[in-house]
């Protein structure tokens, strides 16, 4: 492929791209994603390869492999286009009839999805209530086009937002309509994206940095890792606006080592992107230059902040630095630098395709846009689900979710990851966005949203989230060294029995200490988990002290320690 | 184990020593090669990229996918994740110590295998998970870890 060096010789392979593909004819797309491949995902996309050939439909039936649409509970997931027929738990078995049938047009009844509270099948996956409450602007093309190939991407739409930027907006433009969007930062702070970006361009600096942050550490969230390596190319496409609108000339993509094909999907789609000229010199013939590298974590949670992430990036341990002076004036090697989550990122081509505008209209009035939340715990159907903001707690986990697995009870929702709260049954209805979180002692955090069921015991919930912060807290400042190990010290002596009066209010100080003498954000957000439980559920506590049980296990104590491994 | 081959190290630095900050890329390439950062690996590293010592090591103890000592020929992960967690993977990871006769961060006796517990692997529809080398098992139990670790050889 030679090199585009213009805005319409892309626009000429798009159509080019276009006219060769036969969108009528059936394509049966199978998530290849780190959560169907556990399935037995490979293996199914082995007998497909196999079976098209052997019953000599080529012709008929088109086979596309695909990141994650999100339904991993499901997995393997096949889609078939154009027609968006669902099957669900597709196994080696099933691949032969699966062949056979969409070659005639016919379904294959028994790969269906079944609601489970109506027992029906359905057929379309708009129609399954998983995705029917869903708004998919992220997620949706990630199960329509293969992460490997720039074409699928082209065919889509991909990169016409940088077109348009290149050929007919200034940098000042840009941002201007970032910040019209109002979007706000998916990391887990909220900051204002377009105001960001204002301060970075602003900054004067002989090289300026933009990097996508995917060192997405909070246990429970894995939209970053899906968006990674389903669709690549429409996070890059967000970096290269972002470069152009901030006077950026070098990119870093930041992943987390433990997410290997994201890695890989990330570098396929860097050199492919050099490949067609949208990446490197003089980009599409506009005289903008801008080059991107990949680096890999050394798998620190910490890294996850923007200052330890930088510091990472100078060949450093990950340890945050105060703030100011902020990356956006000296950031990496002391330039002006802007970090963005994956997320943000995805989001800048939609927002420049649809305008600022129109990407306002949805969600409330401080949060706009969608999120994509990690659905996971103890709900009937979990994955990641793409909402607009404002959706309900009580839509996403009875609506999308589909209630409480096993027919129990629902006992609360832990949002936010490490640095997150519990939130319990009487506020359900609260509409999700940053500051109704917020209010109730949470945060939206990256995403994560974990369900819990009446058994599980708060406390252990609280130590849990302890033990891993105490595990990876850096260990510059002493409050949240040394603070955190004694409040889990403390949750220790409750669920063994050795609680005492005045246990509570121990923690409720050492909590104060921490939060007010931590340098980053992991320190000065460590004691949510036990704040929040404190306000909901702080009976629980004063069980497990004066009675010395646990209703929720229905256990006494000293109980089997759940996380003994992961305590300090 | 790989005997310590510079040659391959010397390679690997020869990469990335164009690139500034490259400490913690080298290091997980090495890593990767020889499942730990052998010292003598260390001091050459330091050498060739004008670091010192004290840093490499200091780099090299702070993150996690870095190891000082032999990992085991199999690398087994153990899910540690919120979801993972609330839906048993504590008795996952009992079970597989259990089986290895070995506590996390630990290696059999024979090098067969490393047994590590991880924050998050990002599959948390499918907890509880468990990774060995680049292979991910999800939806297991306790039961099916034994199956599964008799697989590797």
């Amino acid at each position: 492929m030679p090199k585009l060096s213009s805005v319409a010789e892309l626009e000429k392979l798009q159509k080019d791209i276009l006219s060769k593909r036969t969108p009528q004819k059936p394509c049966l797309a199978l998530c290849v994603g780190t959560g169907c491949i556990p399935l037995g995902a490979k293996k199914v996309l082995a007998a497909f390869k196999e079976e098209i050939k052997n019953q000599g439909v080529e012709d008929k039936i088109d086979l596309k492999e695909t990141g994650c649409p999100g339904f991993c509970e499901k997995g393997p997931l096949v889609s078939i286009y154009p027609e968006g027929i669902c099957y669900c738990g597709v196994k080696v078995e099933d691949v032969a009839q699966v062949v056979a049938q969409t070659a005639q047009g016919k379904i294959v009844d028994s790969l269906l999805y079944v609601d489970h509270m109506t027992g029906e099948k359905i057929l379309h996956e708009q129609d399954i209530p998983f995705y029917k409450y869903q708004r998919r602007l992220l997620l949706g093309n990630n199960s329509r086009l293969n992460p490997q190939e720039i074409e699928d991407s082209l065919a889509l739409g991909g990169y016409a937002a940088l077109a348009k930027v290149l050929l007919l907006m200034t940098p000042e433009q840009v941002i201007a309509e970032v910040e019209k969007s109002q979007l706000r930062g998916r990391g887990g702070a909220g900051f204002p994206t377009g105001r960001k970006w204002r301060i970075a361009r602003n900054s004067p600096g002989e090289v300026k940095y933009v990097i996508v942050n995917c060192d997405e550490g909070d246990p429970g969230a894995y939209m970053d890792r899906s968006l990674m390596e389903g669709n690549p190319h429409a996070i890059l496409e967000g970096l290269i606006i972002g470069a152009y609108a901030m006077d950026a000339t070098e990119g870093i993509i930041y992943v987390r080592e433990e997410y290997p094909l994201a890695v890989e999907n990330a570098e396929i789609a860097l050199r492919q992107a050099e490949e067609y000229g949208l990446l490197g010199k003089n980009i599409l013939g506009s005289g903008f230059d801008f080059q991107v590298k990949i680096i890999r974590g050394g798998g620190a949670f910490v890294c996850g902040e923007e200052t330890a992430l930088i510091a990472s990036l100078e060949g450093k341990p990950g340890e945050p630095r105060q703030r100011p002076p902020f990356p956006a004036a000296s950031g990496l090697w002391g330039m002006p630098t802007n970090i963005n989550n994956v997320e943000t990122w995805a989001n800048i081509p939609i927002i420049i395709k649809n305008g600022g505008e129109w990407f306002a209209e949805i969600g409330t009035a401080g949060s706009k846009g969608t999120k994509i939340f990690s659905l996971v715990g103890k709900v009937n159907n979990t994955g990641l689900v793409e909402v607009p903001m404002g959706i309900s707690l009580r839509d996403i986990i009875y609506k999308i979710g589909g209630g409480i697995s096993k027919g129990k009870k629902f006992k609360a929702v832990q949002t936010g990851g490490p640095s997150g709260g519990c939130i319990p049954a009487e506020f359900l209805d609260t509409p999700v966005d940053f500051d109704e979180l917020a209010k109730l002692g949470s945060i939206m955090g990256s995403g994560g949203m974990i369900v819990m069921d009446e058994s599980t015991c708060m406390v252990d919930l609280a130590r849990y989230f302890l033990g891993f912060l105490a595990d990876e807290s850096c260990g510059k400042c002493l409050s949240c060294r040394e603070g955190i190990r004694q409040m889990q010290s403390i949750l220790n002596d409750i669920m063994e029995g050795r609680g005492q009066t005045g246990d509570i209010e121990l923690l409720e100080r050492l909590a104060v200490t921490i939060k007010k003498t931590s340098q980053c954000a992991l320190g000065q957000t460590a004691p949510n988990s036990v704040l929040t439980t404190l306000r909901y559920f702080r009976h629980e506590y004063v069980e497990h002290i004066e009675e010395k049980r646990c209703s929720a296990r229905r256990k006494s104590t000293p109980q089997a320690t759940f996380f003994s491994q992961v305590n300090v | 184990m790989d005997a310590v081959n510079m040659e391959k190290v010397n390679q690997i630095i020869d990469e990335r020593i164009a690139d500034r900050g490259s400490l913690i890329q080298i290091l997980l390439d090495v890593q990767q090669s020889y499942h730990w950062i052998p010292p003598a690996a260390a001091a050459l590293i330091s050498e060739r990229i004008d670091v010192p010592l004290s840093q490499v090591y200091r780099v090299a103890s702070f993150y996690k996918s870095l190891s000082l000592t032999p990992r085991g020929k199999h690398f087994a992960k153990v899910c540690m994740g919120t979801a993972c967690y609330v839906r048993g993977g504590k008795e996952v990871m009992e079970k597989a110590s259990e089986i290895l006769g070995v506590e996390a961060g630990g290696t059999t006796a024979d090098m067969k295998f490393t047994l590590e517990k991880v924050s998050c692997i990002g599959c948390c529809s499918l907890g509880p998970m468990i990774t060995v080398d680049s292979e991910y098992y999800g939806k297991i139990s306790p039961e099916k870890v034994v199956e599964i670790l008799e697989n590797y050889d």
